[in-house]
């Protein structure tokens, strides 16, 4: 079986600081890391592989930078690595993106078959979980997103039986092979790398693809194939404050009861 | 753009529905996509996919849907991206909408990132707020990017339909009119269902615990300042007395004192309750953008300057664990005094809320 994860690079949005003046992210502040949610699809594609033999292959958009992530794959597991950077790819959209990627993937279904692509179900830095059924649906194959548990595969029949989260529970569904599957952390528990892989990941360079590799057309790319743009961008509305309440212990909670109880009462009804 | 604005008219929404049961947050749809139609002086329509799903018409028109367009047939009986997405796309080809909104639900993100891509136009995902250019006469759609840190107004302009999905809880449902009519447009759309590569086996239901958190109107919610298992009993405590459902902040979930279920925030939930007790929680950004439509907000927390404490209604400086057992014996004491006056024969069915006879 051969499964390709896509990975995305992003900022640790848990630890950027804005600018207030400018409202733009001060990248220097900014530590990358490999997006969480794809560290477990390749967790996950890491682990299907032991059972039932076969490779991981990981592509990733991004300046060169992003072979970083790549290497990151490595570590866990992954045999194979491509990364498509190129000035041209800047500025694009999701739409954009998903067309950029899925050329890749084509690129690569050309050297060998792919029966499953894995991605996380949205990126910390974007948080629009579009990418992925962008791509299933250049690549023609179904989209399973927000999976929380992989059952069974049944390669005879060509088929996988997983769980997908929907509001209020999971539903159980049943796609025919190649597919696309986008994961939430449930899926899985991160594990530690094998020393043998980070010796293999430290000397490991990713294939690079630039626009002239794949057999795209420019108008579909960066901000002139992007139909969405960033009108503005502020700061987010701050509620007003309210009354902090002075006194002893005793004297805060007694003031605080008496302002609540009303409304509670109303409320438990 | 004039030829564009020509062809395209009108704004839908995305009426989400599993077996029947429409989801609120098209309700919500409804309501604001009526004040943009306003704007743009055009109409609100619903569409509506699925099996036997007529019933649900009246409510769409009553909340205030100028026409819904319906496909109904067993094929569509669950949601499947290959199958809405062909029904949707065949209507929109059909009848041309300028806007296009679906609820930030997994159903509706799974659905719009296929629809976008098959007509090749522009998204923006998990709006928490929409307005229009009114000299462009465009749809404005703002989201939180890098994580809340930012809001940013995204705009699609040369591309039609202008799509968005749309945070759930964070619109108002409009009230609705019973005696509001519309025009129903019936169309068919048939798919063999030998030629799909999907098949959903079945649906399993939580026991409802996330939905609680959501329509919780009383929430007690812990962060690192909770410390233990023992502020974890204490938050719990709280909450039952108050009739309340307890939640935490990512601090609370990192420190597995609170299940990542019950995460309020930007990548937990989003929580529109009447009362929000944030209890030992700083309130970093991706916290509040999930607590923001809360009406009343306590915060208890040692740090006066941090910004939990400088949003809240009612803010008290202090240790969680030694306020939180005077504030159970008050509220216990306080609202004894009510359910012996008031709470005979009250009888309701709110999950969590004890029934008293």
């Amino acid at each position: 079986m051969h499964i390709l994860v896509c990975v995305k690079q992003v900022p640790d949005t848990t630890e950027i600081k804005m600018d207030p003046i400018t409202n733009t992210m001060d990248r220097s502040s900014a530590t990358t890391i490999i997006n969480p949610y794809d560290a477990h699809a390749v967790e996950e594609a890491v682990k299907i592989i032991k059972q039932y033999g076969g490779k991981v292959s990981i592509i990733s958009m991004g300046p060169p930078k992003a072979e970083e992530v790549i290497k990151k794959c490595i570590e866990t597991g992954a045999d194979e690595g491509y990364l498509l950077s190129d000035r041209v790819f800047a500025g694009s959209d999701t739409l954009s993106t998903s067309y950029i990627i899925a050329m890749g993937i084509k690129k690569i279904m050309e050297i060998e078959p792919i029966d499953l692509v894995f991605c996380g179900k949205q990126a910390i830095d974007g948080d629009t979980a579009q990418v992925g059924p962008g791509i299933a649906c250049r690549l023609g194959i179904p989209q399973l997103t927000y999976v929380e548990a992989i059952e069974t595969f049944d390669l005879k029949k060509n088929v996988v039986v997983l769980h997908r989260k929907i509001d209020n529970g999971y539903e159980v569904v049943q796609s025919k092979l190649p597919c696309l599957i986008t994961v939430e952390k449930d899926i899985n528990e991160l594990s530690f790398s094998p020393l043998t892989n980070m010796i293999k990941a430290a000397r490991f360079t990713p294939v690079t693809w630039g626009f002239n590799d794949l057999s795209g057309d420019l108008i579909h790319l960066g901000l002139k194939g992007s139909p969405t743009c960033v009108r503005r961008i502020f700061p987010p509305k701050q509620r007003a404050g309210g009354e902090l309440l002075k006194g002893s212990e005793d004297e805060v909670v007694k003031m605080l009861v008496d302002k609540l109880k009303g409304g509670i009462r109303k409320w438990q009804i | 753009m004039a030829d564009i604005d020509k062809k395209y008219s009108g704004i839908w929404i995305f009426a989400e529905q599993l077996e029947g049961k429409l989801a609120s947050v098209s309700l919500e749809l409804i309501g604001e996509a009526k004040k943009l139609a306003y704007k743009l002086n055009v109409q609100v329509s619903a569409v509506l996919i699925g099996d036997e799903v007529e019933t649900i018409i009246p409510t769409l028109i009553h909340y205030g849907a100028d026409t819904v367009y319906i496909i109904d047939d067993p094929v569509f009986h669950f949601y499947r991206a290959e199958t809405y997405k062909s029904a949707f796309c065949y209507l929109v080809e059909k009848y041309n909408p300028e806007i296009l909104l679906m609820g930030a639900t997994t159903t509706g993100r799974d659905l719009a990132g296929a629809v976008a891509t098959t007509l090749k136009t522009g998204l923006t995902a998990d709006c928490t707020a929409l307005d229009i250019d009114m000299e462009e006469k465009i749809l404005l759609a703002s989201r939180p990017a890098f994580g809340g840190n930012i809001m940013a107004t995204i705009v699609c302009e040369g591309h039609r339909p202008q799509m968005a999905t749309v945070h759930p809880n964070v619109m108002k449902k409009p009230i609705p009119e019973p005696n509001r009519t519309g025009l129903v447009i019936r169309e068919t759309f048939s798919i063999e269902e030998e030629s799909l590569k999907t098949i959903v086996l079945k649906i399993v239901k939580d026991i409802a615990e996330n939905a609680k958190l959501e329509d919780a109107k009383i929430i007690v919610s812990g962060g690192r300042g909770i410390q233990n298992e023992h502020g974890v009993t204490l938050l719990n405590e709280l909450a039952a007395i108050l009739g309340g459902v307890t939640a935490g902040s990512r601090g609370a979930v990192e420190k597995s004192l609170i299940d990542h279920k019950r995460q309020v925030g930007q990548t937990g939930q989003t929580v529109s309750p009447k009362l929000y007790f944030a209890i030992g929680i700083s309130g970093a950004i991706q916290h509040i953008v999930g607590l923001q439509g809360s009406e009343t907000i306590v915060a208890i927390n040692t740090d006066p300057e941090c910004p939990m404490m400088k949003i809240a209604t009612y803010s008290i400086v202090g240790d969680a664990l030694t306020i939180l057992p005077k504030l159970i014996v008050a509220f216990k004491q306080s609202l004894s005094e009510i359910t012996n006056l008031d709470f005979k024969n009250v009888n309701h069915d709110m999950k969590g809320v004890i029934t008293v006879e």
